[in-house]
């Protein structure tokens, strides 16, 4: 045998791919400059990109932001970038950013007549009310959002839809605590009348029970508490909320309160009862077939006529209830399409088993058909709380609303782009969170893998 | 289900809690705070500054009528209202005046059941166009492209005014005057028309104003008035000798600064009664004796509201006008207080 072939005793190592296949350049020629067709458009969207930033990152950044008004901001522009430079007046947001995010609320509850400044004897901080409310919704959001932390941390969640008026509007403790009564008397009623009387007369009984209470019992059982133990905060009339706070009152209200409205009527609307059903139908597809606007003006408008004069019915809780109610309506035919996605053999299964019409619900149904429905229920929720700007035609002085309040200022007024940039960042900022949270949630629950 | 009848029960609470209604003085009184409904925002005439507190020649009417009720001019909670929300908002008892740049009109006064108690500015829509465009009369606008507030009187106004001279133009409807403004500077089109004292404070807020004329021509009347309710012929008064207490101490020479001088007494026995030191006018109108002494403390006369808030030595600068004194060639013309 000759000696002459060669034979590898050992593996070349392994090459570096050709440079253009790997990195930015690899990535750039795959991605972006695939065929002569791509390659253009590549060039052109950069051509464009470009164009706009370069209109908008000099007008965005070369600007003003300490000023007393439009007139100075375009002074100072002149003197500083020359004379057709044309600038942001950031300073509109710099004088009234207090406003825009608080509205009228009086930083001081206690004495409304004083503004920031020296804070009266023993007031609480600036603003520590609706800065309260607004961190006592992230605390009451947080453990339904993340189940890592403590299911302790519920008791705020059940504590906020009491807690979250009263911060906002003041009065006596009582009021609140009252309310919650009613729901204590619903639930005692149903857990012990239910065996008694059958469980449809006791539902019955649970529903009626805390009605009555807060119609006829609540106010002098809160006014009796009141006179023994005085325990009440100054109160803060609905017309002082603006900005954003009442953007996001509104918003969290008919978020907070649009699901469980949402899931019953959308669970009524599947029933076999008949009553229920017409109920729940006529009320989704009435809702449905009105614009939110025509609803805000019945709360604004339509409403004062029909009641009788000099009634104080309040203009934010009118329109609380109408947001809340619209966005219930849409909410019923997002879980209904959740419903109606849920294979047939599901509700067999739970049948089956022998779990009746609730325990089927809460542990078999609900859960996958709210798992379908997560982007749905999230985009509700993010053009609820955009829709809450309707509230300006009202003359509601949300963020928009003020925008118009803020021109009419005299050194202000003309100025447009800078204030709606900031409104703009601000609900993005709200409603890109959002929209990730719904992400996160899908990629959580996600099953099929 | 049991969230949307707890809600149901504050509705029905709601409901329970109105009560007797009394004569629109009492409440205001009873309550110690006049519910005054202005615009959501007007440059010069209604507008929140940094604080939250509400300034402009319509709150100072506001705050002079609370002033003459109540004693203190800010004892009075702005309520903003829209174009559209106004009107049912002073009906349904919302508010108990409407100061809001409202002119005062046929169907408003009569078919609204409204009372318009006075005028306090007399508006009237004229044009404003780019002074490079050469233009001194609105008749030579022929073929213009105007820019106008849809739903306004204006608008009809507009269409009259072209229609009687036989010229053409093309209307490019708008919703706010922010829009207008907007459309205006980016040439969207030549002409902006609407009131004049809104053409003023628009024109003042470009960056050249110089690069702009308002044309002479006035095509519209609009008187603009605080209103009340039809029927409540007490309240309509105290309102409307309010505004006219303001315009009187004008022609009286009474101001801010000198009324403490003039309350002391003076030979002038008109004075004398519309401050209150002679005759007993404030008892007539259910107030006491110093109703108009107060209401003139709040923010000066007429003039003192006029000027510090529309007037030539602010960003707006509107002269006087129609809105002189009768005396000076104007149409402000108060009856006597006797």
């Amino acid at each position: 045998m000759s000696d002459i072939s060669f034979v590898r005793t050992e593996m070349l190592p392994e090459k570096e791919p050709p440079a253009s296949t790997v990195g930015f350049i690899g990535w750039a020629k795959a991605n972006l400059f695939s065929s002569v067709l791509n390659s253009v458009l590549t060039i052109l969207s950069i051509v464009l990109v470009l164009f706009v930033l370069s209109g908008v990152l000099p007008w965005a950044f070369q600007s003003v932001w300490n000023a007393s008004s439009l007139t100075e901001c375009r002074e100072i522009l002149k003197a500083t970038y020359g004379e057709h430079h044309e600038g942001a007046c950031w300073a509109v947001i710099n004088d009234r950013w207090v406003q825009l995010v608080f509205g009228f609320y009086p930083p001081y509850p206690i004495d409304p007549t004083m503004y920031l400044g020296n804070p009266p004897e023993g007031a609480w901080p600036a603003y520590f009310r609706p800065i309260a409310t607004f961190v006592l919704i992230l605390a009451a959001v947080a453990p339904v959002l993340f189940d890592k932390l403590p299911r302790k941390m519920l008791i705020i969640t059940a504590i906020f839809p009491f807690a979250m008026p009263w911060l906002m509007w003041g009065g006596t403790v009582w009021f609140p605590v009252a309310a919650a009564l009613g729901f204590a008397i619903g639930y005692f009623a149903f857990k012990y009348l239910a065996d008694i009387v059958g469980e449809l007369a006791g539902l019955i009984i649970a529903v009626v029970l805390p009605v009555i209470w807060w119609l006829f019992l609540m106010g002098p059982f809160a006014d009796l508490m009141q006179s023994i133990i005085a325990l009440d905060i100054p109160v803060v009339e609905s017309r002082k909320f603006g900005g954003f706070t009442v953007s996001i009152f509104i918003g969290v209200v008919a978020i907070v309160g649009s699901l469980p409205i949402g899931i019953v009527l959308a669970l009524g609307r599947q029933s076999d009862l008949l009553i229920v059903k017409a109920l729940c139908v006529g009320f989704i597809e009435f809702i449905r077939g009105v614009p939110l606007i025509t609803l805000l003006f019945v709360a604004s408008t339509l409403l004062n006529i029909f009641l009788p004069p000099g009634t104080e019915f309040d203009i934010i809780l009118r329109v609380l209830i109408m947001v809340t109610l619209f966005a219930s309506a849409y909410m019923a035919e997002v879980i209904r399409g959740g419903l109606a996605a849920l294979p047939r053999g599901q509700y067999e299964g739970a049948d089956s088993l022998g779990l009746n019409y609730w325990q089927a619900q809460r542990l078999i149904i609900m859960p996958q058909a709210l798992k379908i429905s997560i982007p749905g229920i999230v985009s509700n929720f993010i053009g609820i709380f955009k829709d809450t700007t309707l509230v300006s035609i009202i003359a509601i002085l949300d963020p928009l609303g003020l925008t118009n309040g803020i021109r009419a200022d005299a050194a202000w007024n003309g100025i447009y782009w800078e204030l709606f940039a900031f409104i703009a960042i601000v609900f993005f900022v709200f409603c890109f969170s959002m929209s990730r949270y719904s992400m996160y949630l899908e990629r959580k629950l996600k099953t099929s893998h | 289900m049991t969230k949307s009848v707890f809600l149901g029960a504050l509705t029905v609470a709601g409901i329970a809690a109105g009560g007797a209604y009394a004569g629109t003085l009492d409440d205001v009184q009873a309550r110690g705070k006049l519910n005054c409904g202005v615009t959501t925002g007007l440059v010069g005439f209604a507008a929140p500054d940094a604080n939250g507190e509400w300034e402009g020649f319509d709150v100072g009417v506001c705050r002079a009528v609370a002033a003459a009720v109540l004693g203190d001019a800010n004892a009075v909670e702005f309520v903003p209202t829209t174009g559209k929300t106004r009107f049912t908002a002073l009906a349904s008892g919302e508010i108990d005046m409407l100061a809001r740049n409202t002119t005062w009109t046929f169907s408003r006064d009569v078919d609204l059941k409204f009372e318009f108690v006075g005028v306090n500015y007399y508006d009237g829509q004229g044009f404003m166009v780019p002074t490079e465009l050469g233009v001194t009369s609105a008749k030579d606008l022929d073929g213009a492209t105007v820019c106008i507030q849809t739903g306004t009187t204006t608008e009809l106004n507009l269409a009259d005014f072209f229609r009687a001279n036989s010229i053409s133009y093309e209307p490019v409807p708008i919703e706010t005057n922010a829009e207008a403004q907007q459309q205006y500077l980016a040439g969207a089109c030549d002409v902006y028309t609407t009131d004049a004292s809104g053409l003023a404070a628009t024109r003042a807020t470009f960056e050249a104003p110089g690069d702009h004329v308002l044309l002479p021509e006035i095509i519209s009347k609009e008187p603009l008035g605080p209103l009340v309710r039809h029927g409540d012929n007490e309240w309509g008064d105290v309102v409307r000798w309010t505004l006219n207490a303001l315009i009187t101490a004008e022609e009286l020479g009474v101001t801010s600064a000198n009324i403490a001088e003039m309350a002391a007494g003076s030979n002038n026995p008109e004075i004398n009664r519309l401050l209150g030191t002679e005759g007993s006018l404030g008892e007539m109108l259910g107030l006491d004796a110093e109703w108009g002494k107060r209401a003139l403390e709040a923010g000066g006369n007429y003039a003192e509201l006029f000027e510090r808030n529309i007037g030539e030595n602010t960003p707006i600068a509107l002269s006087r006008g129609l809105n002189a004194q009768w005396t000076d060639g104007g149409l402000l013309y108060s009856p006597p207080f006797r």
